[in-house]
């Protein structure tokens, strides 16, 4: 990890062994530019990067890589993401050397919830590839400069490749497998799913560590505020993937009417907190969805403010 | 086998409603099999349309005639002299029958009377499930004897994504998660290696992505 | 619609429901004269197409009558026919007949009375539902 691969500003803060702060943007469900560099505009200077989402939850919005070129515009980071769900491997080669091309270099590779989610659940479903050969790809065009077929690349794309880690799926014991792989395949940097149980956690790091993995690639843990108990109850009914401990939901129940929020970003701080010393995360990646402009405050509190210039 | 569904009655009824002289062709092959297009059910629907007809107060003639499957000439050929008395056919076969009909009958206007859904096999009694794709490929010893590209919702060949809970798929608690099986079996088995390979993109040209397909047996070739 | 006599068919089986039937008639109570019996062996033989029959022959109502379910003689027969039933309910339904018209009675041997009820339980239901198909 010594030569930029890219030279994101992500990249950059991480090499220099910084503890690395992103957070997240979704596109609007329309051309709504106006709103979208609103909600961007809380992130700015506050994060190192910012995800722009992919048809997110498949529905429909705004695509991630003309959102990531708005952002650009705006001086903001952006960390463009792609789901396998959506487009073959022609449409994927051809997009990473576009978004490569118009100065983006960061990019997360995601297989994408399936469409029967979103608002068009008729539609094909693609799956040419899913998301570690969608890392492979990547890296296949970035470092021999060759695409899929073996056929030569004329100028190689430069981007910092990112993958999603989820320690809490099924089966565990082989979650830190699956990242091993992801990261064998050229991930090199990864987000995972929003924690909420430490304990399990706790566990993942140590086998991840264990491994070697965190000498291998830059591990971010995923935070996401709890807003209300309601938002607690439906992350841990009706998200796949998640884990909601029931000491989380109590203690959100007892902080009283109207003090919930505040409990939310209280629990986040302190997981925050632990991951700044937590041997392997190198940082952490907050999702404050639609709620993007508590971030400066979550930032100023959580004491990662001002972000490295590098 | 071919697993297929009855179309809903109102479906076929408005199907053929312009049509006086009705055959249904049924198929003792996979349809029998599922219970949905084999002589019981060809004579329960014709029985169907009859009834539908008398309390319409329309003049219908509805017979039924089963072959012993609706996917080889010889057996389409047989009803050469029995489909002259009639202007419609219901096939109760899977697509292939009614196109099989559609061809060597080109006057006579033929209808599905079923939905073509996968090839499957009977889990337990009255449940069928899809078990494979017809990728071209096969490569379930390399999964454990699992086919991911069938079983799993993305046809993921380095699973599990991160959406399963309790052993289920992501899009419904009555699908199994084939990579909690896959993952599984191989852990048990002390095969975990065989699972940190990376697969690479699959070429789809032998599935129906590379276009319709075509199987030849050179020595039987006349 | 005072005039209309529902034609209705019975199947029922040779064990409980027709020793009910026996029972009946000893009783000397009278079946109504428009229900036409079929004696089966088992429900359980009774195909959905024997049952769809009737109604292309212009029946208004179709009934079994067997016994119930843990003592069917033949173990399953009684639920088979019940499922049937169920099956050709659904056939009735899409083609926008009453479902009322088909139904599955469970009969205990000895239950004279019982029969001879349910048969006008029967011709009461039909005939508000008037004839099956049109004159």
């Amino acid at each position: 990890m010594s030569e930029h691969k890219a030279g994101s500003n992500l990249e950059k803060v991480l090499s220099a062994g910084h503890f690395a702060f992103t957070g997240e943007c979704g596109p609007p469900q329309g051309a709504n530019v106006e709103h979208l560099i609103e909600k961007a505009s809380h992130l700015k200077g506050v994060v190192d990067a910012v995800n722009v989402t992919d048809n997110q939850t498949a529905v429909v919005r705004m695509s991630s890589w003309a959102a990531s070129l708005i952002l650009l515009e705006q001086g903001i980071e952006p960390n463009f993401q792609m789901v396998c769900r959506d487009r073959n491997r022609l449409a994927i080669q051809s997009d990473i050397l576009g978004v490569s091309s118009m100065g983006i270099r960061n990019m997360l590779c995601l297989s994408g919830d399936h469409q029967s989610f979103g608002n068009h659940p008729e539609s094909k479903n693609v799956f040419d590839i899913d998301s570690m050969q969608l890392i492979h790809t990547v890296k296949t065009m970035r470092d021999e400069g060759k695409f899929l077929n073996g056929s030569d690349v004329d100028v190689a794309p430069r981007l910092f490749i990112g993958a999603a880690s989820n320690p809490f799926a099924e089966p565990f014991d082989f979650r830190v497998h699956r990242l091993a792989k992801k990261i064998s395949a050229g991930a090199d940097f990864v987000q995972t799913q929003c924690i909420y149980n430490m304990d399990k956690f706790r566990e993942f790091m140590k086998r991840a560590v264990d491994m070697g993995l965190h000498e291998k690639c830059y591990i971010l843990a995923g935070v996401t505020p709890m807003k209300s108990v309601g938002m607690a109850l439906y992350m841990s009914k009706q998200v796949p993937g998640m884990d909601v401990p029931q000491s989380l939901i109590k203690r959100l129940r007892g902080a009283g009417k109207g003090k919930v929020a505040e409990e939310g970003i209280k629990f986040a701080l302190e997981q925050i907190e632990e991951f700044k010393e937590m041997e392997g995360v190198a940082g952490v990646h907050l999702m404050a969805i639609e709620w993007e402009h508590k971030v400066p405050e979550i930032a100023e509190r959580a004491g990662v403010l001002p972000r490295p210039v590098v | 086998m071919i697993v297929a569904e009855s179309k809903p009655i109102k479906e076929i009824l408005e199907m053929v409603k312009d049509f006086k002289k009705i055959l249904v062709v049924g198929c003792k092959g996979c349809v029998t099999v599922c219970n949905v297009g084999g002589a019981k059910e060809a004579a329960i629907l014709a029985s169907t349309i009859r009834i539908s007809g008398k309390k319409e107060g329309l003049d219908v003639e509805v017979n039924e005639h089963t072959l012993e499957r609706q996917c080889d000439p010889e057996y389409i050929n047989e009803l050469k002299d029995v489909i002259v008395d009639y202007d419609a056919v219901i096939s109760l076969a899977c697509g292939v029958g009614p196109q099989f009909l559609s061809e060597r009958y080109p006057d006579k206007r033929i209808f599905p009377g079923v939905n073509t859904k996968f090839m499957g096999g009977a889990v337990e009694h009255g449940v069928w499930e899809e078990r494979c794709a017809g990728c071209g490929a096969c490569a379930i010893h390399l999964f454990g004897g699992l086919c991911p590209i069938a079983r799993c919702s993305k046809s993921l060949l380095n699973g599990p994504c991160g959406g399963s809970s309790n052993g289920k798929c992501e899009i419904s608690d009555e699908v199994d998660c084939v990579w909690d099986l896959i993952v599984t079996k191989m852990m048990e088995q002390d095969r975990l290696d065989e699972l940190t390979v990376f697969r690479p993109p699959k070429s789809w040209t032998t599935a129906r992505d590379g276009g319709p397909r075509k199987m030849i047996r050179e020595e039987l070739v006349k | 619609m005072d005039d209309f006599k529902p034609q209705i068919v019975a199947f029922c089986c040779v064990n409980c429901a027709s020793s009910a039937a026996k029972v009946a008639h000893g009783m000397k109570k009278a079946l109504p004269d428009n229900i036409k019996i079929i004696q089966v062996p088992c429900t359980g033989r009774i195909e959905t197409l024997h049952l769809l029959k009737p109604f292309e022959e212009g029946a208004d109502g179709v009934y079994v009558a067997g016994c119930q379910a843990d003592s069917c003689q033949y173990i399953n027969g009684i639920t088979k026919a019940a499922k049937r039933v169920e099956q050709v309910k659904k056939i009735l339904e899409e083609l926008s007949m009453e479902p009322e018209r088909i139904d599955v009675f469970h009969m205990s041997a000895g239950k004279g009375q019982e029969f001879v009820e349910v048969a006008d339980r029967m011709v009461n239901t039909i005939k508000e539902l008037g004839p099956s198909m049109p004159a």
